[in-house]
């Protein structure tokens, strides 16, 4: 009895020691060099692996930017520039710097402007709806409002306001991570610059329609009239498709098309109130 | 025993409420909206401009390269528009807007009701013909037929399958052709027959149009290579691998079309298209459309002619939107393939097979509840597929293990929905699931 128990012992050791130092060998021949800076450049990342960089994640990132000769174009947008100065000052390349960015929805249409004509009681999925036809509201390229967006944020940064049933991004926790731009099937969301003290102008809308068939839809859906592209003295404003558009690294946020625009289709963000002889121009 | 095939189906209530009202003529518009994407692929180019005068009959939009076909005018007027207008979905397509006036047709059409029976066509007049007359699909998928039947030389092709199943609740249209244009739809696969050298011809009709049935077999003693093949009540028996798989036995290979098998299908009203567009000179203007629906006080089967407004139908039916306090829902299509119509000023297409009216408990969905894992969907899937587990992928967004799990077989029919216990909306995540995997598949 005891012989058995011996004997199976001491196999099991002699494979055990041979297949020991078969692995080691194996291990050394075999050795996958890695550069240790990965790992270390991974941990300096905010590790939320949302993929808004470009790179499957965050080790993705870190391998890319060890392994690159220059920063340019590898950016972490939740980390942001003190982030990325970090990593430079580490691996001793110069992070190229980039403004904040956030995310604006293209889209006012709220249920007062923009009524509904049909009811839509299927899935409760922006990608679904937007599969079977164009919108519970005569405006076909209008946000759907049922959250896909939201669902997409790791953050916690796009909520859906149950009044207007449209998103509304909060600019405290948004990181520019662009999920929600992948996740919008209507293509409404944006990355546009957080501008100066947070201010920003853009055309919350996405209407290609001609301007009769929008006005008729939704009260302050671009018409694409053009009085904005006229005001502009900074020639940042294009029409195309009917659709005003703002380039925001043009735009210098001199309000002139807010105040413009007939339909009130142009946001104006943080800005202070006007004063009243701006007023007066406006209605004249 | 009648044929049938081997996996899954569904056995929904028929609801043919219209299958004894004969084809009448529907009231012609005031105007009509003819859109030019009227087929799977690229839209025609208007060929007309604002202020031309059209016959009926005439030219308005030329196919453009590759998957396309023409338009032609239905109706005879003044082009009001070439503005883009919102299809039954709300979103814009192109589209030509003519006002009618009077009702002059092309000369060179014939517009007599005499059969011509002697076929004096060839192959490559055949092919010119159907291409130019805009003939598609009239099933409902507006596949343009030139596409279909130009198939290579010698890849094997001898087998036509009609198919006139109609296994879509409600919608009689298919079966009043067949009963009323029986002989057309014999001389129109004859005329196949000659154009691309097939061998046998057989027509499949469910045994719920048992006078159907019996006027084509009559009517088929005396053409050769035709037979009629009545077939067992099951959906979705008019889907095209299914019918093939129904008469000939034979399965189409995951990922193969039914030429790879050597045969082709075509639906009886496509057929009866190509017999008016090869015997009568007369391109596609105008279709038999089934308008029904429980409640409403006029329903029957209609030629109406291609771009009159849904809400014309409507109101000819007697349909009154605005006494309806609970919701509704419009359908362009049959209850279980159809799509609901958010836009009712969008037309009548050449694949509108009828316009439905859903009421009360008909037009709501039921509360999602969990699913139990029941394997109610995979007992019913007609392409042997896992519905629950794709609906779950959908939902993860998972393509790959998507494709990997056959989601491009599916063939969108609605039997996992209309199963399931816990009302999941299955085919909805699918659909969209689906198209994601072809576009990511098709890059690889």
């Amino acid at each position: 009895m005891t012989d058995i128990l011996i004997y199976t012992i001491l196999t099991l050791v002699v494979l055990g020691v041979v297949a020991a130092i078969v692995l080691y060998f194996v291990a050394q021949k075999f050795k996958v060099e890695e550069d240790p800076r990965i790992d270390i450049v991974e941990g300096m990342l905010p590790g939320a692996n949302c993929g808004g960089c470009g790179y499957p994640g965050c080790r993705g990132l870190s391998e890319a930017l060890v392994k690159s000769d220059s920063m340019d174009g590898l950016r972490c947008p939740v980390g942001g520039d003190s982030t990325m100065q970090k990593i430079g000052d580490f691996l001793e390349k110069t992070p190229a710097k980039s403004e904040p960015m956030i995310a604006v929805v293209r889209c006012a249409g709220n249920c007062s402007v923009r009524p509904k004509t049909t009811l839509y009681l299927g899935v409760q999925s922006c990608a679904v709806e937007n599969a079977i036809f164009g919108g519970e509201s005569g405006c076909s390229f209008g946000c759907l409002g049922k959250g896909d967006c939201a669902n997409a944020c790791s953050f916690g940064a796009i909520k859906i306001n149950p009044e207007t049933e449209l998103p509304e991004v909060n600019p405290e926790l948004c990181t520019a991570c662009g999920a929600c731009v992948k996740a919008c099937p209507k293509n409404i969301i944006e990355i546009r610059k957080r501008g100066p003290k947070d201010r920003r102008v853009y055309v919350a809308c996405s209407n290609k329609d001609k301007g009769a068939i929008t006005r008729k839809v939704c009260s302050v859906g671009c018409i694409g009239c053009g009085k904005c592209v006229k005001t502009c003295p900074f020639e940042a404003i294009t029409l195309t498709n009917n659709l005003a558009y703002i380039d925001h690294n043009k735009c210098r946020l001199c309000r002139k098309c807010v105040a413009e625009c007939p339909v009130g289709a142009i946001q104006e963000i943080n800005f202070p109130e006007r004063k009243p002889a701006e007023t007066t121009a406006q209605i004249n | 025993m009648l044929k049938s095939f081997t996996i899954g189906g569904i056995h929904p209530s028929e609801n043919k409420l219209t299958a004894d009202k004969a084809i009448e003529n529907f009231p012609l518009p005031t105007k009509v909206v003819i859109q030019l994407n009227q087929n799977i692929g690229a839209p025609a180019q208007a060929v007309v401009k604002r202020g031309d005068k059209v016959l009926v009959g005439q030219l308005i939009g030329q196919s453009s390269n590759g998957l396309s076909c023409n338009i032609h005018s239905s109706v005879s007027g003044t082009v009001s528009s070439t503005d883009p207008v919102f299809d039954k979905g709300g979103r814009p397509v192109p589209a030509v807007t003519i006002t009618v006036e009077g009702d002059q047709w092309d000369p060179s059409i014939d517009v007599s009701d005499t059969i011509i029976r002697n076929i004096n066509i060839d192959s490559q007049e055949f092919f010119k013909r159907i291409s130019e007359k805009g003939i598609v699909g009239m099933g409902g998928a507006m596949f343009p037929t030139f596409n279909k039947l130009s198939f290579p030389k010698g890849s094997g092709v001898d087998t036509l399958i009609v198919n006139g199943v109609e296994c879509e609740p409600y919608l009689t249209a298919d079966h009043r052709v067949m009963l009323e244009h029986g002989e057309e739809i014999l001389i129109g696969t004859k005329l196949m027959q000659k154009a691309i050298g097939l061998k046998k011809i057989f027509i499949g009709i469910e045994e719920n149009k048992p006078d159907a049935i019996e006027h084509l077999t009559e009517l088929a003693k005396s053409y050769s290579d035709i037979e009629i093949v009545p077939l067992k009540l099951k959906y979705p028996q008019g889907g095209e691998k299914q019918l093939i798989e129904s008469i000939t036995g034979k399965q189409v290979p995951s990922g193969k079309l039914p030429s790879d098998i050597g045969v082709i299908v075509q639906n009886v009203s496509t057929v009866f298209a190509i017999y008016q567009a090869i015997q009568k000179n007369r391109p596609l203007i105008d279709r038999v459309v089934t308008i029904t629906g429980k409640r409403l006080p006029h329903t029957g089967n209609f030629l109406v002619r291609l771009g009159t407004p849904i809400i014309d139908i409507l109101n000819f039916a007697g349909f009154d939107a605005n006494s309806q306090t609970a919701p509704y829902k419009v359908v362009s299509g049959g209850p279980m393939m159809g799509a609901a119509i958010s836009n009712v000023e969008s037309a009548v297409l050449k694949g509108t097979s009828g316009v439905l009216v859903l009421e009360d408990n008909d037009a709501i969905r039921h509360k999602e509840l969990e699913c139990i894992k029941c394997g109610k969907c995979i007992a019913a899937c007609p392409m042997g597929l896992e519905p629950y587990l794709l609906f779950r992928l959908c939902e993860l967004k998972r393509y790959d293990d998507l494709i990997a799990n056959h989601i491009i077989d599916c063939i969108e029919c609605g039997c996992c929905t209309f199963t399931c216990p816990a009302a999941l909306p299955l085919l909805d995540q699918i659909r969209v699931g689906r198209a994601l995997a072809r576009k990511i598949a098709s890059k690889k």
